[in-house]
């Protein structure tokens, strides 16, 4: 149980796939701008990341190590994934419009993101059991979620702020990010890994 | 041998259970739109000016199919797409509204207006600027000229105005509009 909470603080906050890990910067910069949409993307994302962690771990534990086919893990992770989402969302579609109205913009948006992939990597690296991962994918997703949504937040605030000409735009939204990552290194001793 | 062929296999038969998987899904979990609506606002030119009224082509198109517009309510498509949606609905085709031959813009006159507000309300594209009780004015560079604001206005203040043929926003005439034909007679004197 223990273990099971230290994965959980470790990925939320310590390593950080957003500030920590640099991961999925893409989606951190260009959904964020309106708290919103941030919400629905992080809901996207938290789904997303945990079916991956999933698949992808099945996958390698009973398809790839078998056949000592390891070094196949991104090109057969990416389509795992790729394809799964996009089952899901038809799924969606069909069964639960409104739903889908929500996140169905944001599913195809992130499905093979580099922090999707890289939480399946790191369950492979880490050799994480299939619950763990589980746990993993969706502590990854949390942390992502929490970083998005208070960053969009602190943007939607900056709008009305006088910030000055040179800054606007573009270069006070980095330069939040960066604080926000150094904020977050004072995580960094929490717990160790 | 099987070095190589082993992951081409696997990758190969991979792929393809994938590829049969959401293949079947679509078919399987395919949502049916309304094809009739869906082909409406194709033939539109999906400028999304809104002088039909609605605030965009599918709004439109929509309507159409509901029965809640006409056929005949898109300006820039002209009798062309009138007539190709009045095929497609089956109704008879309808004239189409006269389209101005020269580009307008309103303009209310301030001293008469009482501060209502209602022509903003109307007004699809937020050209009109103005508080309750406070005369309102009309945005000349944003107004599309589709005259929505002068039927609710009480008191008949809004003129629609031609607007001066400036350089800035000069275009070449349309063929066979009578801007055309004006710009002709005045370059080859009367045929």
């Amino acid at each position: 149980m223990e273990d099971y909470l230290l994965i959980l603080v470790s990925v939320v906050l310590v390593n950080n796939f957003v500030l920590a890990k640099f991961l999925g910067i893409c989606p951190f910069l260009g959904v964020s701008a309106k708290t919103e949409t941030a919400i629905g993307m992080a809901f996207a994302v938290m789904f997303v990341m945990t079916l991956a962690s999933v698949s992808t771990w099945m996958v390698q534990h009973w398809l790839l190590q078998p056949l000592g086919l390891e070094y196949l893990q991104t090109v057969f992770f990416i389509l795992v994934i790729a394809s799964l989402v996009q089952l899901v969302e038809m799924v969606m579609h069909k069964t639960a419009p409104l739903l889908h109205q929500a996140l169905g913009v944001f599913l195809p948006l992130i499905t093979t993101n580099c922090a999707v992939l890289g939480v399946a990597l790191l369950n492979v690296q880490k050799e994480l059991d299939l619950f763990e991962a589980a746990l993993y994918g969706l502590g990854a997703a949390v942390g992502f979620s929490i970083v998005l949504i208070t960053f969009s937040g602190l943007r939607e605030r900056l709008d009305g702020a006088p910030v000055p000409a040179a800054f606007k735009g573009s270069p006070i939204t980095l330069i939040t990010a960066g604080m926000m990552s150094l904020a977050f290194l004072g995580f960094s001793g929490l717990v160790k890994g | 041998m099987s070095v190589v062929l082993m992951p081409i296999l696997v990758l190969a038969v991979a792929g393809l259970l994938f590829g049969l998987l959401l293949a079947v899904a679509s078919k399987l979990f395919k949502v049916e739109g309304n094809p009739l609506e869906a082909s409406i606002d194709q033939l539109l030119p999906q400028t999304q000016c809104g002088q039909c009224g609605f605030p965009g082509c599918k709004p439109y198109a929509h309507a159409v199919v509901s029965g809640e517009a006409d056929v005949n309510h898109c300006v820039p498509g002209g009798e062309r797409v009138m007539l190709q949606i009045a095929d497609l609905m089956g109704v008879e085709p309808k004239a189409i509204e006269e389209e101005p031959s020269a580009p307008m813009v309103a303009f209310i006159r301030e001293d008469e207006c009482i501060g209502c507000t209602l022509c903003i309300k109307a007004c699809p594209v937020d050209a009109i600027v103005g508080a309750p009780k406070q005369y309102h004015v009309v945005i000349a560079e944003d107004c599309t000229g589709c005259t929505l604001c002068v039927e609710p206005c009480p008191v008949d203040c809004i003129d629609m105005l031609q607007t001066p043929e400036l350089l800035e926003h000069w275009s070449w005439p349309l063929p066979g509009t009578a801007r055309a034909e004006l710009a002709h007679e005045r370059k080859y004197g009367h045929a």
